[in-house]
């Protein structure tokens, strides 16, 4: 168990330098003088040449690399070159629009897709399972920008149901969750749905019936359980990549989360506001791999075991 | 009044021209009490035959397209979704070939027994109980082997949770469908050992599905021998298994591999079980049968009672092979 525990760890630790060693060397390719970006195209190249000696500019990428590191060692994520502002204080400030966009999202669409995938699972071949079928593949194919900009358009300018482009708190990000939702709940409802599908056909699914348990017991008790040990792991994936910065959404309705944070500073060229938000992103997927495991251990008796 | 009684059972897989006929006018009957052994290779419609009495065929694709099922009077063929709850474990009980996939791996195994009890003697549904049955069916430290998942224990300790699991709701009827093809052989006399054990002492009727003639002597009052979708041959076994009457029956009989034989080959029947929907014309055994006849290949052998009790699907079954 503890090597187990320490190897996680390593691996951990080395993916997350490996992406900020890759993310710094990508960012440093970008064409463009980030100090242009912070003086503005008609600075004097004075004050260019000032902005250069501030931030290092001019040293070999190599040596402000290591910089870098050594910053990150301290704990320190750094300032952004164009507010000045400390990186973890915004990535603080921001977080919790995203974090209870994704959770309300997550919610809706868990709600809605556990749901669905029994019941197409039980009645699979019905014209009911064959109408979701269509309505999920249409969900899974919608491109997220079109539909955040028709449901922004309709619902929110006009029909005036929601807010458009400002934000005031958690109930203006009901339309935002709800788009999140209509894009993830496809997949998930066929997630739910294969897994069951295969479960429904085990042996112990038959041994439940041959016991006379009743159909929902059987649905319930004995498939849904094993069934949704696969969905978790996806869950915790997309969960983990949504908290890392909902992009497009964000965009569109003007949220201030990680996301727009993340497009702004890429903008920018902000190397080192790029550098915390994917960072931050990052250890959120290696954190999520972890609380999967974990879930695992809980949901599936056999895992526990194993490890 | 007998506890089981199948009168000229057709079941089909899918519908209408598809259809494939895998069941062809079984008859079989059981006394309370008894030992029937339905015997015969893979694909000889003999699970479908068990799994059908208790309408566990998923439906579809399986269609019920004649015939009647009677248990303990009842026709299982005509109950509603309610009354098939209520016979299920509780008037009949089925053990299953693969333990390990047979109980549910994310739940513990004393909740899994204590399940079968609540829904059909709610009254006896306490951890007592449980180790009670787990000490019934030989599983050494009951106590602690209520909280243990199926993957913690053997092969044989979870048929023996299985078996535990169908006796729990007290049936008069327990379908052991192959119960120890997949475990090591010691540990399939043991369960068949346990299984007469338990029937002795609870007096509870058993259906044995096997393909194993070699088992059936130590256990069957009855045999039924099964081939491509009919009965060939029906009878009290120790006379079945005396004087077979079909050529299939003594083909079963001589793969029985047997310690003081004097080759050290093992005797096979050539050829396989033919595919559902392709059975040949005429008697269904004819191109694998060793004493065929020309005229094998168009008339279908009736199954015709030669003796009191005793059924036999070939007129020729009696001449020297």
């Amino acid at each position: 168990m503890l090597t187990r525990l320490l190897t996680r760890f390593w691996w951990s630790t080395v993916t997350l330098l490996g992406t900020a060693f890759l993310t710094f060397f990508l960012v440093n390719a970008v064409p463009g003088d980030v100090a242009k970006v912070i003086a503005g195209s008609k600075a004097s190249g004075e004050v260019l040449q000032e902005i250069h000696a501030k931030y290092h500019l001019d040293d070999p990428v190599l040596k402000r690399l290591g910089f870098y590191f050594i910053q990150l060692a301290h704990g320190d994520l750094g300032h952004s070159y164009v507010t000045d502002q400390a990186v973890a204080e915004a990535i603080r400030i921001r977080f919790p629009t995203t974090a209870a966009l994704t959770g309300l999202a997550v919610l809706m669409w868990v709600a809605l897709a556990v749901p669905l995938g029994v019941l197409t699972a039980r009645f699979r071949n019905s014209w009911f399972d064959r109408t979701i079928l269509v309505v999920a593949t249409v969900s899974l194919s919608l491109p997220s920008f079109w539909l955040a900009r028709v449901l922004q358009y309709w619902l929110a300018y006009k029909l005036g149901w929601f807010p458009v482009g400002f934000f005031r708190g958690l109930v203006d990000l009901l339309l935002p969750a709800a788009t999140l939702a209509l894009l993830m709940v496809g997949y998930y409802a066929r997630l739910v749905h294969t897994n069951m599908v295969e479960v429904l056909d085990s042996p112990y699914v038959r041994a439940a019936r041959a016991k006379g348990a009743s159909e929902t017991r059987v649905l319930f008790k004995h498939a849904l359980r094993n069934a949704l040990i696969p969905v978790i792991t996806m869950l915790g994936m997309d969960v983990a990549s949504l908290l890392g910065g909902v992009l497009f959404i964000e965009n569109v309705f003007a949220l201030p989360g990680i996301g727009n944070l993340a497009v702004q500073s890429v903008l920018n060229l902000d190397v080192p506001m790029i550098m915390g938000t994917v960072l931050f992103s990052a250890t959120l997927v290696v954190g999520a791999n972890w609380v999967v495991d974990l879930l695992y251990g809980w949901i599936d008796p056999r895992i526990k075991s194993a490890g | 009044m007998p506890l089981l009684e199948i009168r000229n059972l057709q079941i089909d897989f899918g519908r209408g021209a598809k259809a494939l006929r895998a069941v062809d006018g079984v008859s079989l009957s059981l006394e309370p009490g008894q030992t029937l052994c339905l015997v015969g290779e893979s694909g000889s419609g003999k699970s479908v035959t068990a799994l059908s009495i208790a309408r566990l065929l998923a439906s579809p694709p399986a269609v019920y397209a004649g015939g009647e099922i009677l248990l303990a009077g009842r026709e299982v063929l005509r109950m509603r979704a309610a009354e098939l709850r209520q016979i299920r474990g509780g008037l009949v009980s089925y053990v299953f070939q693969e333990p390990g996939a047979s109980l549910n791996p994310v739940l513990r195994i004393g909740n899994q027994i204590q399940e079968a009890l609540q829904l059909h003697r709610p009254q006896a549904a306490t951890e007592a109980e449980v180790i009670r049955l787990l000490k019934l069916v030989g599983i050494p430290a009951p106590e602690t082997r209520i909280k243990s998942y199926p993957h913690e224990l053997s092969g044989g300790m979870q048929q023996r949770v299985m078996i535990a699991m169908a006796l729990a709701p007290q049936p008069k009827l327990l379908v052991a469908d192959e119960p120890t093809t997949a475990l090591d052989v010691t540990i399939q006399a043991q369960i068949i050992e346990l299984l007469v054990h338990l029937r002795q002492q609870l007096g509870m009727a058993i259906l044995l599905i096997t393909h194993n003639l070699g088992i059936v002597g130590d256990i069957a009052d009855e045999v039924a021998v099964m081939y491509a979708g009919q009965i060939v041959e029906r009878g009290p076994a120790p006379e079945l298994l005396r004087r077979p009457g079909h050529p299939y029956t003594r083909a079963l009989m001589n793969s029985v591999p047997s310690l003081d034989s004097e080759t050290d080959r093992l005797t096979t029947i050539a050829g396989g079980v033919p595919q559902l929907g392709a059975f040949p014309a005429g008697c269904r055994f004819h191109p694998r049968c060793a004493i065929a006849r020309p005229e094998c290949a168009h008339a279908s052998p009736p199954l015709v009672a030669v003796e009191p009790r005793r059924w036999v699907r070939c007129p020729y079954g009696n001449s020297p092979a």
